[in-house]
């Protein structure tokens, strides 16, 4: 009998709960403003402070935003679907309860579609997204008092709930990844980990493989980056696996991600009781959401990152691996499609972007949407490029030139003398001269070592400053090569 | 359905609520009474009805646009906070230690 190892006797069974702040310029209930950093206390108005005979009115674009997730999940939309109050006492909880969604969620069943490390494509179920108010901020190192921000007090979640189908830390990993460029595609969420817009909480249990009920879960919160989630995770799943190998059980608990130790730690907290005792809230009659509504929204829906990798090598011909690049932020596909508009050589393009526009464009922090270069001059470059102009390696000169030069790539190349050598007199008489000063080389070359050749290129290239067009160097260097052989 | 002391003791203590033991007697047999009334509901074949989750069922026009209004002016925010510091509300201790 084979001993299986411990990481392959058992089988990880993790769900995914993550919360998205909208991008509305209001708080879900009430009309103050969303904007941040502001001064503590400075966004916060009677409805979202908990005040007594107050009343919560729904903003529009926050159910917007619900349909356009529910919409690019494939999900079923509740055109009907019901606020619920989440009772429990927390201090920047100041009404006593959260406002959310429980039985009748706004975005029902979905999923999504992630790649995995070996390329092969896993569909990811989504059991449902709700809408939500956020709670306040506590800080609770100073002295003997727990102080409370409530600006945040009343911005609008989206809780979205995956179903127990990742298998691991990978998988997590990469399945926030997806959902994060969704977020931003739609432009509801600006998907911020470390600052907090976008959250996630893994449920984590493990089973031996071949069992079909589920182990005693944990909850491990506090991830706050990619790498945290995948590094917790595993953790986690070694953790219980251990547990269970020492023959002792798994305690259900909520535990905290602490990422500089690389460990989570059982919470301490005084809210001790999960019972929540969800019921309707009487100040908010059911949502309904219009035929209509849903049908315009649905029209303005933006072509989302698959689809769009599916053009790119379709349409474009480029290879997957340049497909996901250009498409993994939306201002980066962007910025090629808008190039690709102006020149026909996509794959060119496609490799200035990849390794010059965006090396460029990270080194200095800014958007695409600010880069010096616009789509246009970089599209008039790579046509230098393809038309025999300029080399491959001129135009990483003529790209750094652009960078703080305005002046259209032809003038630069022109004032600069960078046209690629392609006058076949011009090189032959360069080779010509390179060839009689190195008359031993060419007795190697001509005594069989080919490899040879590869020496007389970089003279060539050397004298021209690499200006010379490469092919024409190549068939002349043999065609003269064997000139004096004869 | 009907409630015990016990399950009195639970809702009071998760609404922080403290009685004396004669007032959870008393909430006990009130609370029982209530569930007694609403039992009449089940002589009610209710088969073909959907759940009434709100006296107004229909939701239109209760959305707002998403238009920033004025927040409180700050000196005004804290009237009713019983402890304030910082510009935050400062409450008990929440976490016992760091």
């Amino acid at each position: 009998m084979i001993e299986l190892l411990p990481t392959e006797k058992y089988e990880p069974v993790i769900g995914l709960e993550v919360h998205a702040q909208l991008k509305t310029n209001t708080k879900i209930f009430c009309s103050c403003s969303t904007g941040y950093p502001a001064p503590p206390n400075s966004n916060v108005c009677p409805v979202c402070l908990g005040h007594p005979g107050v009343l919560p009115v729904l903003n529009e674009s926050a159910v917007e935003f619900a349909i356009k997730l529910g919409i690019a999940l494939n999900s079923r939309v509740n055109l009907r679907s019901i606020f619920a109050r989440k009772n429990y006492f927390y201090p920047d909880l100041p009404k006593g309860y959260q406002i959310s969604q429980f039985s009748l969620p706004v975005v029902g069943e979905g999923e999504l579609e992630i790649t995995l490390e070996d390329g092969t494509k896993k569909k990811i179920g989504v059991t449902r997204a709700h809408l939500e108010e956020d709670a306040g901020k506590s800080i609770h190192d100073r002295g003997d008092s727990t102080l409370v921000d409530l600006n945040r007090s009343g911005v609008p979640l989206l809780e979205i709930v995956s179903h127990p189908d990742i298998r691991s830390g990978a998988e997590a990993a990469s399945y926030l990844r997806t959902l994060r460029q969704i977020l931003l595609y739609l432009d509801i969420c600006d998907g911020n980990m470390e600052e907090g817009s976008l959250r996630c909480d893994a449920n984590i249990s493990v089973r031996l493989r071949g069992e079909t009920r589920f182990g005693t879960k944990t909850e491990v919160k506090n991830m706050n980056s990619f790498k945290n989630v995948e590094k917790a995770i595993n953790f986690e799943i070694a953790r219980q696996i251990d547990l269970l190998e020492e023959g002792r059980e798994v305690v259900q608990q909520t535990l905290l991600w602490n990422a500089d130790k690389g460990t989570a730690s059982p919470m301490r907290s005084k809210e001790d009781s999960h019972d929540y005792r969800y019921f309707p809230d009487p100040d908010l009659p059911p949502l309904e959401i219009s035929n209509e509504w849903f049908e315009k929204i649905k029209s303005e829906m933006p072509e989302l990152p698959a689809r769009k990798v599916e053009r790119y090598t379709n349409e474009f011909g480029l290879p997957p691996y340049d497909a996901g690049v250009l498409t993994q932020q939306p201002e980066t596909s962007r910025y090629f499609e808008e190039a690709a508009g102006f020149t026909s050589a996509r794959k060119e393009l496609s490799n200035l972007i990849m390794t010059e526009v965006l090396k460029v464009a990270n080194e200095k922090k800014i958007s695409l949407a600010e880069f010096a270069i616009e789509p246009k001059r970089l599209a008039k470059l790579v046509d230098l490029i393809t038309s025999g102009v300029i080399s491959g390696k001129i135009a990483k000169d003529v790209f750094a030139i652009m960078l703080s030069d305005e002046s259209e790539p032809e003038e630069i190349v022109k004032r600069e003398g960078l046209s690629q050598i392609s006058d076949s007199d011009e090189l032959e008489k360069i080779i010509t001269s390179i060839l009689n000063d190195n008359p031993a080389q060419v007795a190697e070359y001509l005594a069989g070592k080919e490899k040879i050749l590869g020496f007389f290129v970089g003279q060539v290239m050397k004298q021209t400053k690499g200006k010379a067009n490469p092919a024409t160097v190549n068939s002349l260097l043999l065609s003269l090569l064997k000139r004096s052989s004869g | 359905m009907s409630v015990t002391i016990d399950d009195v003791k639970y809702i009071a203590k998760l609404s922080m609520l403290k009685f004396e033991e004669e007032e959870l007697t008393s909430f006990t047999q009130e609370f029982n009474k209530i569930l007694e009334y609403m039992d009449q509901l089940n002589e009610l074949d209710l088969t073909d009805v959907a759940p009434l989750y709100h006296p107004i069922e229909t939701g239109k026009g209760q959305l707002r646009k998403d238009e920033v209004k004025d927040s409180l002016p700050i000196e005004k925010t804290f009237l009713n906070a019983p402890a304030e510091s910082e510009q935050h509300f400062s409450v008990p201790k929440v976490i016992k230690e760091k």
